[in-house]
């Protein structure tokens, strides 16, 4: 593989990203490209976006050793990279600020975004009020009645929530919503996309703006366990809090990387929202990657109980990975995420995220087939208080 | 000659520019398509863009969205689209057919198996709305080997560069996205519009059609002065929408068709 160095100038990982849009939306695109590359070069941006991670963010938080559910499944040191601790509750933060901060660089008084959990909303609502522009946040009708808590926030913190009624209700419409939008009004309006999906530059943009996951967990492993951790483990909707982590050490050729997609009511029901696991190649939203299509090329609609997770595509990097063998993809069932959250509850005092439970189901499965000395990270991606409401009717319980 | 560049020589000597309605094949009802497509032509349409739905439009306002949704609950695929053009090619063999949609499905299909079965169906011109030019390089090549014109979009927005691969590579003719949105929307002001075609066409040495906010005759006339086709859409497909038989949307096809052609065939072009 030499030096890794994707994506490559037109925007590709070997076959996968690209750039397949409306016309409309090509200079646009290359508006942000530029803009970003420019801002990237200038140690200034650099500087603020740092300073902001620190003071507004909260970073760095934690990489923490989850000592007791360790020892209870008797393999591998579970540590878990707290992104649940920064500002707004989960990593979506990192890279909102990043692309608020390029927004107002470019000029742009006006921010959209789409979400699924509504994390990515609060966090684009968020900044969108720190930096002082309009907010408007895109989602699918099913997901607002699924999270109504944060549907509240991001009225709280003044952003307008438009209910998208078109297709499947989720996440995936209100990403062609907010592309509709942009398009109509991409001369004052930056898109803030959520995920490391879409057209290039974004899925390198929005991975750029995570590693600081990765980077952080590197130091910090290092510094705790004195070598670089054997497995690396996230969960995978879009994929972003995934390549965060895994993209500094995709050098580190010893190290795994497994992502871990929702398995939903299991993968031979056909009710899930593992592209990467049963799915193929094809374009959705701007780029190649794969996709959970019919054979006649229609999207299908995805099941997870999370709704971070219920995308019938992956950002393009992450097929790349999965195309050479550097990275895993596996998939764990809505019922592995929910005994994986309640573990984590039980275990050391902290409420997983529903998506997050995902990557922690794999962790609990993978640990006990590995020596004690040997190391697990876990992106702890986010907070699970977002989803009480869903656990609690699951278990009967109107709250 | 391809059915294409015979009508846009055609009307160059008529002195008036091209009608070309859009319509989602399957919608209103899968029974309609054929005989919508030659009530059409009856009505004065010079060529159709029939639309090839897909699950996730992102170009498309919500008319088309609708339709699309609509005609794939009906259970349409790719193939059930080319079939009904074979048909309509049984009865008509000069009208100019362009698919138009997303590459998704065709890619599906097989770029390769879809440009085979399109020719043989009497297809004459393919439209993706979300495959660029640089990321089609390889699809285009396989249409035009098929006798099929690769078809690409231009916006106020592209600059000479893209204006440049677009002639390296389109044929048959080029679509002007004659606004900044998706289907369906307002347009503002067609001087500039036209100006700017104009300059396209030299620059292109292609014939170039108008779309995206054309709803009405007095629209027709205004944009066909200066086009070499105006394409009508979503303001078609909201009418059909509302039809409950396919009498229903023949006579509402030909009622919303007739006036703009007529606004067509008396509309004569200018500085071309």
């Amino acid at each position: 593989m030499g030096v890794y160095a994707l994506p490559d100038a037109s925007g590709h990982y070997g076959p996968y990203g690209g750039r397949f849009v409306a016309e409309t939306l090509i200079p646009a695109l290359e508006e942000l490209e530029h803009a970003y590359q420019e801002a990237q070069r200038d140690p200034e941006f650099r500087a603020e976006l740092h300073s902001e991670l620190r003071q507004f963010v909260g970073r760095p938080n934690p990489l923490y050793h989850a000592e007791r559910v360790s020892k209870e499944l008797g393999g591998a040191q579970i540590y878990l990279k707290r992104e649940d601790l920064n500002h707004t509750g989960a990593h979506k933060i990192n890279n909102a600020v990043g692309q608020a901060l390029l927004a107002r660089r470019m000029g742009k008084k006006r921010v959209i975004a789409e979400t699924g959990a509504g994390q990515h909303g609060v966090a684009t609502a968020t900044v969108a009020t720190r930096y002082g522009m309009e907010c408007l946040v895109y989602m699918g009708e099913e997901d607002i009645q699924r999270q109504s808590s944060n549907v509240f926030r991001m009225r709280l913190l003044g952003a307008e929530v438009a209910a998208v009624r078109s297709g499947t209700r989720t996440l995936k419409d209100a990403l062609n919503e907010a592309l509709r939008d942009w398009v109509t009004n991409v001369e004052n309006t930056f898109y803030v996309i959520g995920t490391v999906a879409g057209p290039h530059p974004y899925p390198a943009m929005v991975r750029d703006f995570h590693r600081v996951i990765g980077d952080e967990a590197r130091a910090q492993c290092l510094e705790l366990t004195g070598r670089l951790p054997d497995c690396l483990i996230a969960c995978v909707g879009g994929g972003s809090n995934a390549i965060g982590l895994f993209y500094p050490f995709i050098e580190d050729k010893a190290v795994r990387m497994i992502g871990v997609e929702a398995g939903g009511l299991g993968l031979s029901t056909g009710q899930h929202a593992a592209p990467l696991t049963t799915g193929r190649p094809g374009v959705l939203h701007g780029n190649r990657t794969y996709l959970m299509e019919d054979e006649d090329g229609q999207i299908l609609p995805t099941h997870s109980i999370s709704a971070g997770l219920d995308y019938p595509g992956v950002g393009p990097e992450h097929a790349y990975l999965k195309d050479t063998g550097r990275a895993e993809y596996v998939a764990a069932t809505d019922e592995e995420a929910l005994a994986a959250f309640h573990r984590l509850c039980r275990t050391e005092g902290i409420i997983p995220a529903l998506e997050t439970a995902h990557a922690l189901a794999h962790a609990f499965r993978l640990a006990p087939t590995m020596r004690s000395d040997q190391t697990i990270i876990v992106s702890l991606s986010g907070r699970g208080d977002k989803d009480i409401h869903t656990v609690a009717a699951l278990e009967g319980i109107h709250l | 000659m391809s059915r294409l560049t015979g009508l846009f020589v055609q009307l160059q000597d008529a002195g008036r520019a091209a009608l070309i309605p859009f319509m989602t094949a399957g919608d209103p009802s899968l029974t309609a398509t054929v005989p919508l497509m030659h009530a059409l032509v009856a009505a004065g349409a010079d060529a159709i863009e029939l639309g090839m739905p897909f699950s996730d439009p992102m170009a498309d306002g919500p008319s088309i969205q609708c339709a699309s949704e609509r005609a794939l609950a009906r259970g349409v695929k790719l193939r059930m689209v080319l079939e009904w053009v074979r048909e309509f090619r049984k009865a008509n063999s000069h009208t100019p057919i362009i698919l138009m949609g997303y590459l998704n499905p065709v890619e599906a299909m097989g770029i390769t198996p879809f440009a085979e079965a399109a020719a043989t169906a009497g297809v004459d011109g393919v439209i993706l709305v979300d495959l660029t030019p640089e990321e089609g390089r390889g699809e285009a090549v396989v249409l035009q080997q098929h006798g099929i014109d690769p078809i690409f979009l231009l916006a106020p927005t592209s600059d000479p560069e893209r204006v440049a691969i677009v002639r390296s590579m389109g044929s048959g003719f080029v679509y002007y996205v004659s606004l900044r949105g998706i289907t369906g929307a307002a347009q503002a002001d067609w001087a500039e519009v036209l100006q700017r075609v104009q300059d396209l066409r030299q620059q292109l040495g292609l014939p170039v059609a108008i779309g995206f906010g054309i709803r009405d005759a007095a629209t027709v006339a205004q944009v066909a002065v200066g086009a070499d086709a105006v394409v009508v859409g979503s303001a078609l497909v909201d009418q059909l929408a509302e039809c409950t038989t396919d009498q229903e949307a023949i006579a509402a096809a030909t009622r919303f068709i007739e006036p703009l052609a007529q606004a067509m065939r008396t509309t004569e072009r200018r500085g071309v």
